[in-house]
């Protein structure tokens, strides 16, 4: 290769790494530019009100004369609609993944999962059209018998799939002549007290009546739906990588599929499950559309704290609702709040994606010989 | 920073007088109440007058009269009065907002259709949104209780309530927010212990409007101003419009026999009476 010709290569290279790197860098810039702004338009509220009003007071009457910013009420709205959608999100997303890329055969994955991943492509108004439209009235005209059947739903096969380990547990040291009998006899009476228990509690929440349908149930629930395509789909691509060869592996070693599962293939897939959940959570935390239409925005700590069936009011919602009156032109304090609200929301996402790094590094250590 | 502050200022500058000089095209902005009115009006002056582009957003009255000071749009559609800082923002910005009352409109305290409580005082729907009056049954209703909801404080209709009915007493905390007339309709018709408020030209056969202190919300009570929740809804512009202009004849056509029609037709009260 002549002289010329290799110069000509490496300031090319020069460039278009230059480039690459302005690129990166335009990223990062804007993330800064967004923080440096939301702080501008935050640090004025908490000159002129302080930091104690905000997070220790529940009376929000930013239009009130005098106005009131007390936003723990809002905060714990926010917790509270987050819990729920990882509560409705994770174990089933997780579930889903797993199915999804070790149990199912691959016909059916490779329709089901494009399904799912649908979901993810609905705008956030439809799911809260749904929300308020549809689901809200279900639940207070029929919230009872469907807070029983969830109950029947989640618990009833959850509850057999325990029995059927216990039981087979507590056989292990008996003789193999009286295993059987006792395993069949130990499983019915567990299946007794389970759906006596069952029975009990869906009479108590078939009297369950839903005075307001818009409420942190209602959000957390569909909030939870929205979350499940990027856990699904984050979960089980993370499972998928753990690789045919550890598969392969652990069964010659003689594990069964569960043991497999559970004690080779979920630890190596684990820093890619829990990013997975994290992406998907964060998903939930910024929602706004939905909380807005369906959360009834009540500003209020529910009794007791994690009552679900209380409305509240998230902080998305509180800024998305707010923002059009609160007076930019005079910068009064009820449109600086909005930028505090912002940059708290801001933090704690900031919070939860260094946790997540932190947690991937650790577990990438831990399973240092694994990778 | 300065300078990117600069340049978008100046785009701002640059995209403000790009439509400020072609008065074919009027944007009008605000209110969620009166937007059907602006809408019906640009409906009906668009087919007049073709080539004429009128677009109307809702996004609240303050939305509205901030638009109009940021000279972002021609028309402020207003369920309320400026206040006097936005009447101060404006003339910092070289704005003079001259007020056309365009209609009247009520509020009125809606229930769900099977509710059996028949009427309710002003003091009654005070205490309810204080939360003093927490169950229907305390009003001679069934033993329920009662779920609040209220505009969001985003909207003009909020603040003709908070001013007529609350006196600027605070909501109760387990009052719910909704974003627009349609959303609390829509709230009040599918929950049976819920009470709600929206403007008379709102109401329909699916929930049932009570009376206070013994007048029904309607044309006739508002006008001859029985009704106690009622106000007028604004149209604000900068400076009177040029005589003759599109955006004249557009905000005058409520003093129309046809425009009041149109008031009539989207369920508000005209303020003129052919």
């Amino acid at each position: 290769m002549s002289e010329a010709a290799s110069r000509l290569r490496r300031l090319t290279a020069f460039f278009s790494q230059g480039f690459l790197l302005l690129a990166t860098a335009l990223s990062l810039v804007a993330v800064l530019l967004i923080i440096a702004y939301i702080a501008r338009d935050a640090i004025p509220f908490f000159k002129l009100r302080g930091l104690k009003e905000l997070f220790s007071s529940t009376a929000w009457f930013p239009s009130g004369q005098p106005p009131e910013f007390g936003a723990l009420a809002i905060f714990i709205g926010s917790g509270l609609v987050t819990l729920g959608s990882i509560l409705v999100a994770v174990p089933l997303g997780i579930a889903a993944a797993i199915a999804l890329s070790d149990i199912l055969p691959y016909r059916v994955r490779q329709l089901v999962k494009p399904v799912i991943e649908i979901l993810a492509a609905l705008p956030s108004v439809a799911y809260g059209f749904f929300a308020l439209v549809i689901f809200a009235p279900l639940l207070q005209n029929r919230g009872g018998s469907l807070l029983s059947m969830a109950a029947w739903l989640i618990a009833l096969p959850l509850g057999l799939l325990i029995i059927f380990v216990i039981s087979e547990m507590a056989v292990r040291s008996v003789r193999e002549d009286v295993a059987k009998a006792a395993r069949l006899i130990l499983a019915a009476a567990l299946t007794a007290i389970l759906v006596r228990g069952l029975l009990a509690l869906s009479a108590v929440l078939n009297k369950v009546a839903i005075g307001s349908g818009t409420n942190a149930l209602n959000v957390s629930i569909i909030l939870g739906i929205m979350a499940l395509p990027t856990i699904v789909s984050v979960a089980e691509d993370s499972l998928q990588a753990a690789g045919r060869e550890l598969r392969e592996g652990s069964y010659a070693l003689g594990a069964t599929r569960a043991e497999t599962l559970f004690k080779v293939i979920i630890p190596a897939a684990g820093s890619g499950i829990i990013a997975a959940v994290i992406l998907g959570v964060m998903r939930a935390v910024g929602e706004t559309m939905v909380v807005w239409m369906a959360s009834g925005n009540a500003a209020q700590i529910p009794t007791p704290w994690f009552n679900f069936l209380s409305p509240v009011r998230t902080l998305t919602a509180t800024i998305a609702g707010d923002m059009g009156e609160a007076d930019q032109v005079l910068g009064s304090g009820r449109y600086h709040v909005l930028f505090a609200l912002a940059l708290c929301l801001l933090l704690t996402s900031f919070a939860a994606n260094l946790a997540s790094e932190w947690i991937l590094r650790r577990q990438q250590r831990r399973l240092g010989g694994l990778k | 920073m300065k300078i990117l502050s600069a340049i978008l200022t100046l785009a701002f500058l640059a995209g403000g007088l790009g439509f400020a000089a072609d008065s074919s095209k009027i944007v009008a902005d605000g209110s969620t109440t009166v937007g059907p009115i602006a809408k019906a009006f640009a409906e009906f002056y668009m087919k007049q007058n073709p080539g004429v582009n009128i677009t109307v957003s809702e996004s609240g009255s303050g939305n509205g009269a901030k638009s109009l000071v940021n000279k972002s749009c021609d028309v402020a559609t207003m369920s309320r009065l400026l206040k006097l800082n936005e009447y101060e923002a404006a003339v910092h910005s070289e704005i003079l907002p001259v007020v056309h009352v365009v209609a009247l409109d009520g509020i009125a305290m809606i229930v769900h259709p099977s509710n059996p409580v028949a009427k309710l005082s002003m003091a009654q729907v005070k205490d309810i949104y204080l939360g003093k009056i927490r169950n229907w049954s305390q009003l001679g209703g069934p033993n329920a209780p009662i779920v609040i909801i209220s505009r969001d404080t985003n909207s003009g209709t909020y603040e003709t309530f908070e001013g007529k009915v609350m006196k600027g007493e605070k909501i109760a905390k387990n009052c719910e927010y909704v974003g627009s007339n349609g959303a609390i309709r829509q709230r009040v018709q599918s929950t049976t212990s819920a009470l709600g408020y929206v403007g008379i030209g709102f109401l329909d056969s699916t929930v049932k409007a009570l009376p206070i202190d013994n007048v029904i919300p309607s044309a006739e009570t508002v006008k001859n101003g029985s009704y106690p929740i009622a106000r007028p809804l604004y149209m604000v512009t900068n400076d009177y419009p040029k005589m003759g202009s599109h955006l004249y004849r557009y905000i005058n056509l409520y003093l129309s026999k046809k425009g009041q029609t149109m008031i009539e037709e989207i369920g508000f009260i005209p303020v003129t009476s052919y």
